[in-house]
């Protein structure tokens, strides 16, 4: 809503700067988002044209002399449209103008223009800033006020606020008067409603019907005969420019005044366009059409409310009108409606029919029906006035969904309660008397209130003692801390695991990616290497298609991720990302399990001196995942796996406590590091958080120190290919003075036979009872060597 | 030459010895020849023999104090024959400091869960619990809860992510959670005051995405209910975020706004830490930097949950996250926090 200082002066006195009324009305809860003056004309004066004589030396430019009242200048003038007599904007030397041409800012120089010197310049309205028409000189109406100052005629300011949609009522000048009065202590001059009738009885002219009192609760309309439809004067065409409206004719721009004015919407008829006298508010017909005003042909379906005379639809209720009753040249009686639609009947059709209008945002946020007569009556006395009509006697007034506001019992211990701040009870009541409210004093200590008729949003005491609180400031409400017991709290183990898996990663120099919720098929297809199961929620109305669907696996995001920056740099990227994935679950809400999912690459080697050299695989992810669960404190291992988004044979399910499977981790699959353009040894782990989660209990196990010392062995031992470590040490670890064995090396090559490789381990030998001798030792570990024979044809590798 | 006199040679000629330095073999010779068991001080004190026992007693004390001294003389030359020997060794096995250290690969948490964290953790300290909930909603606790019927304008203004998923037996719609508030209600149904918790959570707006606008972001919540809670404790609680979390001398301003399910309704703004109140780019000129929307519970809300709201009050709050380390670092562009450069993300 544009406001300006002008025609809000006209309601209320304001003494404040501009910027100052600014402030406090955003404090009190519209935000004036831009304060705009217009004419910041220093030495710019109106002044007359008093001589027209041609320049000695060009024949395109004029000699003008400038009445100021107190002096003549002489300009050097280009225009065309100089007339003699015609009242203009002389700017002196110093003034600051925009240049005709560029639009640039400049400041006025006394100049010689073709020899003859120039006192000023009259100016276009580009020159003072008022548009961009730079044809002509602007000309001034005959009545201004000779050699004054053209900022104290013409200027104004401008506010822009951004109304909630809880003040309809601010989406009018007189709403912000109220609310300025309210604000600043000073009080608002409403302005006069009377005319005098002197047509025949409006109800000889028009019956009303209406069909629907939810929809419509009320519904007046009043009749001016003869009038002249042309243009409006000046004052109203500029209330209607300062506030962003265009001018179309007297009597339209008459029933936007109004609705800029009051906030009640208008709209004007041409009565002779309305069959048999009557009006009828219903809704449409299904399939029932017209032409509205801008001249699209509209199809109207069963929830559309619309105004209709017997014959058909004459206007969409609180959109827009219709075209074969619109207010034209020819027009020379008006019918001009003032109605209440309900607020969710008007926002269902504009936003169906796609035209959102002034009339239909205030309806929407729906205002008080009590506005529609004072309204209407504003309307008929300015046509009378304006467009030297007649009015009918008596105006419409059907109002079957009359509903008063009630009076809410407010108490001071009520204020007390919900602000934290004792408010004295005359403050009380003088706030909300500043307010427009009808306040009466139930008791010493409560009120009875009733809201004022612009107000549509005070209904409950919370809204009164906003009220209260926002005309105080909230400024004036103390800081207190909360004084209450806290409340149990439950735990939440999700986060103290989340932290950790994240603190973890970030430690062994993972980078934490988020990346959207929302994908598309294509990508997550790509990331899972497979058809999509369970197929993902879909959006009604994505908006776009990269943006289709809700993930339900965190894979394809995460490496389009390392794909854009594998790009800009060389050397090892590991990547992770926590969140949720969506898994659709019929008749209800998909389930949200928790997702960590990480990703290592490598290209080159790292150009960093010591840095990383080998590139990143299997056994680096492995060890991640080992790593990140021996800090969780949680035992896993690793099983051959068949993931179709990872590498057969490169990848391992993990699984805790033998039993639960928690996640997959490997080498991705071809198809899919091409499907990202990655490197081939790009891999993957992906952990689902929820299974580790009541295995990740963060119990510490104590085992005592050792009393007796231990001893240490190597053993290499010769296996085929086809034998695996986990093999092995399953039998190592079942001799029970075997404390520990930890592989120290792998080889295949010339110095075992082919087909073969050597595994060699570091023993470790303990007991709890007594020290060890070599002869105990040496005994367990042929025991050790002659099990691998026997069941691995393992030899010792001398 | 009587005794005393002898042992007064014996003292000036070893540490002149000694004073004219030497290396580690002669400082050797020198302990043998002045402290050993065939030094000439051993002689001295076995002539004794011959002395009455006053003399014996004065030229044993003599003595006595004289080796003394000569072996902390000795033990001097020692350690600075040491210390000489080592420097110089050290000279020649130096490296060169100024190379760079071996690199240790170092992560970084997403500046956006660091906010989160440290958001989560300062009304943690207040009291506040923990919670998450679903990011996939029905409009039931998005919107009808909050005060927000179907036919609200305030709905209808709220831009959203419908999902492509028939009602439920209720004829719930499901959507996207625009914001956290949806666990207010979720709380409020299962626990009855006191109550007090904060929800992070992402949430979605179906808004075309700018350098300020992202259809996808993060938010916090907060809801606080119980008997006699009012917007003098809204006010408190919030300045004492904003003091721990911007600093203690950043002011913080709060003014009228509008929520739905708010009744009063505010913003708090904390001063801009850029130009400090007295207005820049970052600001927008206006030297303050809105941060939060809050409120006192609605009355309807909390009748909803079956709360009487002549009873109890309540506050409730809620911010976006991605705005915090865009105000702290001043990072321009909101984009850059889920665009996943590492070039940005490494800054955190
Ligand atoms: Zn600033």
């Amino acid at each position: 809503m544009k406001c300006s200082l002008k025609w809000l002066r006209q309601y209320v006195d304001i003494s404040l700067p501009p910027s100052d009324l600014a402030k406090l009305i955003t404090a009190a809860g519209t935000e004036v988002a831009h304060v705009e003056v217009i004419g910041g004309w220093d030495n710019v004066f109106v002044g007359q044209i008093a001589v027209i004589e041609p320049h000695p030396n060009a024949d395109r430019l004029r000699l003008a002399t400038v009445n100021l009242g107190a002096e003549n200048v002489t300009v050097v003038c280009g225009a065309p449209n100089l007339v003699i007599g015609d009242k203009i904007a002389f700017a002196r030397a110093g003034a600051n103008l925009l240049d005709g041409h560029t639009g640039e800012k400049i400041k006025l120089k006394p100049s010689k223009i073709r020899g003859v010197l120039s006192e000023g310049m009259v100016c276009s309205e580009m020159e003072l800033g008022l548009s961009r028409s730079h044809e002509g000189i602007l000309v001034l109406p005959p009545d201004a006020p000779l050699g004054a100052r053209l900022a104290d005629y013409m200027g104004d300011v401008i506010f822009d606020l951004e109304v909630t949609p809880n003040r309809p009522d601010m989406l009018s000048v007189l709403g912000i008067a109220h609310e300025t009065a309210a604000l600043t202590g000073a009080a608002v001059r409403e302005p006069n409603l009377d005319f005098i009738p002197a047509g025949r009885s409006i109800d000889e002219s028009i019956s009303v019907e209406i069909t629907d009192a939810q929809l419509c609760p009320r519904y007046c309309a009043g009749i001016v005969t003869g009038v002249k439809i042309g243009e409006s004067p000046r004052w109203l065409k500029d209330a209607l420019t300062a506030s962003g409206v265009r001018s179309i004719n007297n009597v339209v721009d008459i029933t936007n005044f109004v609705m800029l004015e009051f906030g009640q919407p208008l709209h004007a008829f041409d009565y002779d366009h309305i069959s048999r006298s009557k009006i009828i508010v219903r809704l449409a017909n299904d399939g029932e059409t017209m032409t509205t005003l801008d001249g699209v042909e509209r199809k109207l379906t069963a929830e559309t409310l619309i105004i209709a005379d017997p014959d058909r639809p004459i206007a969409i209720a609180g959109v827009m009108g219709g075209a074969t009753s619109e207010v034209t040249q020819g027009t020379t009686a008006v019918l001009i409606e003032s109605a209440n639609f309900k607020p969710s009947s008007v926002h269902n059709t504009q936003v169906r029919l796609k035209m959102p209008s002034e009339a239909s945002a205030r309806f929407e946020r729906s205002i008080r029906a009590e506005l529609a007569l004072p309204a209407l009556r504003r309307a008929v006395q300015l046509m009378i006035e304006v467009c030297g009509g007649k009015a009918a006697e008596g105006l419409i007034d059907r109002y079957p969904g009359r509903k008063d506001a009630a009076a809410v019992l407010l108490t001071t211990s009520e204020v007390k309660r919900i602000l934290g701040l004792d408010v004295p009870p005359a403050q009380i009541e003088k706030t909300l008397v500043s307010l427009g409210c009808k306040v009466a004093r139930v008791s010493e200590n409560s009120f009875e209130v009733i809201p004022p008729y612009w107000r549509s949003d005070l209904r409950l005491n919370a809204d009164f003692i906003e009220d209260i609180a926002r005309v105080m400031g909230y400024q004036s409400i103390p800081d207190t801390l909360l004084s209450g017991a806290i409340p149990h709290q439950e735990p939440n183990p999700m986060l103290g695991l989340r932290l950790n898996m994240r603190q973890v990663l970030a430690g062994f120099g993972f980078q934490e990616v988020i990346t959207y919720a929302l994908t598309d098929r294509p990508t997550l297809e790509k990331g899972m290497n497979s058809p999509l199961s369970p197929e993902p929620l879909h959006i009604e109305h994505p908006m776009s298609s990269e943006q289709e669907c809700l993930r339900t696996s965190l894979r394809g995001n995460v490496l389009a991720a390392l794909a854009a920056n594998i790009r800009r740099e060389e050397g090892a990227i590991f990547l992770f990302e926590t969140g949720h994935v969506y898994l659709p679950k019929p008749g209800d809400l998909p389930v949200e399990p928790e997702m960590l999912c990480g990703v290592l690459t490598s290209t080159g080697s790292e150009k960093v001196w010591r840095g990383r050299k080998e590139p990143v695989d299997f056994f680096d992810t492995k060890g991640a995942v080992e790593g990140l669960m021996a800090a969780l404190g949680v035992g896993v291992n690793f099983v051959e796996s068949q993931d179709p988004g990872l590498r057969l044979g490169r990848q391992a399910a993990v699984i805790a406590e033998n039993k639960f499977q928690m996640g997959v981790l490997g080498q991705l699959h071809p198809r899919v590091t091409q499907a990202f353009d990655l490197p081939d040894n790009t891999c993957l782990f992906e952990i689902n958080a929820d299974v580790l989660l009541p295995l990740a209990t963060g119990t510490m196990h104590y085992e005592p120190l050792p009393k007796f010392p231990a001893v240490m062995r190597d053993l290499a031992v010769i296996v085929g290919e086809g034998t695996s470590h986990s093999q092995i040490v399953r039998i190592i670890n079942g001799f029970s003075l075997v404390k520990k064995a930890v592989l120290f090396d792998v080889y295949s090559g010339k110095q075992v036979a082919a087909g073969n490789k050597s595994l060699a381990y570091s023993l470790t030998f303990q007991s709890a009872d007594h020290t060890l001798t070599d002869t105990e030792v040496d005994k367990v570990l042929s025991a050790i060597l002659k099990k691998l024979a026997d069941e691995l044809g393992a030899t010792l590798r001398s | 030459m009587d005794i005393k006199t002898q042992l007064e040679e014996l003292k000036a000629k070893a540490l002149g010895e000694l004073a004219a330095g030497g290396d580690g073999a002669s400082l050797e010779a020198w302990r043998v020849r002045y402290l050993g068991k065939k030094s000439q001080l051993t002689e001295i004190l076995r002539s004794l023999a011959g002395l009455s026992i006053e003399e014996r007693k004065e030229v044993g004390a003599l003595s006595n104090t004289l080796k003394i001294e000569l072996d902390a003389a000795f033990k001097i030359a020692e350690e600075t024959l040491l210390a000489r020997a080592a420097s110089s060794a050290d000279a020649k096995d130096t490296i060169d400091i100024s190379l760079p250290g071996r690199p240790f690969p170092r992560g970084h948490l997403h500046p956006v869960c660091q906010a989160l964290g440290e958001i989560s953790s300062i009304f943690t300290a207040m009291g506040f619990q923990v919670l998450e909930g679903p990011e996939v909603e029905w409009d039931y606790y998005n919107f009808d809860m909050l005060n927000m019927p179907k036919e609200h304008p305030a709905r209808a203004a709220t831009d959203t992510f419908w999902l492509d998923a028939p009602p439920n037996d209720a004829g719930w719609k499901m959507l996207l959670r625009t914001h956290t508030s949806p666990m207010q209600v979720r709380t409020m149904e299962k626990n009855r005051p006191p109550i007090r918790i904060v929800v992070p959570g992402i949430v979605h707006r179906y808004e075309a995405t700018d350098a300020t606008h992202l259809s996808m972001f993060s938010q916090i919540e907060g809801l606080a209910v119980d008997e006699g809670i009012s917007m003098a404790d809204l006010k408190g609680t919030l300045h004492e975020f904003a003091r721990r979390f911007f600093g203690t001398d950043r002011r913080v301003r709060f003014r009228c706004d509008f929520f739905p399910y708010v009744e009063p309704g505010a913003e708090m703004a904390v001063e801009c830490g850029v130009c400090r109140g007295d207005g820049c780019r970052l600001c927008g000129g206006s030297g303050w930097i809105e941060v939060l929307g809050a409120g006192m519970v609605h009355p309807n809300v909390l009748e909803g949950v079956g709360i009487d709201s002549k009873k109890y009050s309540g506050f409730a709050f809620g911010m976006g996250i991605e705005r915090i380390p865009l105000l702290r670092a001043g990072v321009e562009d909101i984009r850059l926090f889920y665009g996943n450069d590492l070039r940005f993300l490494r800054q955190f």
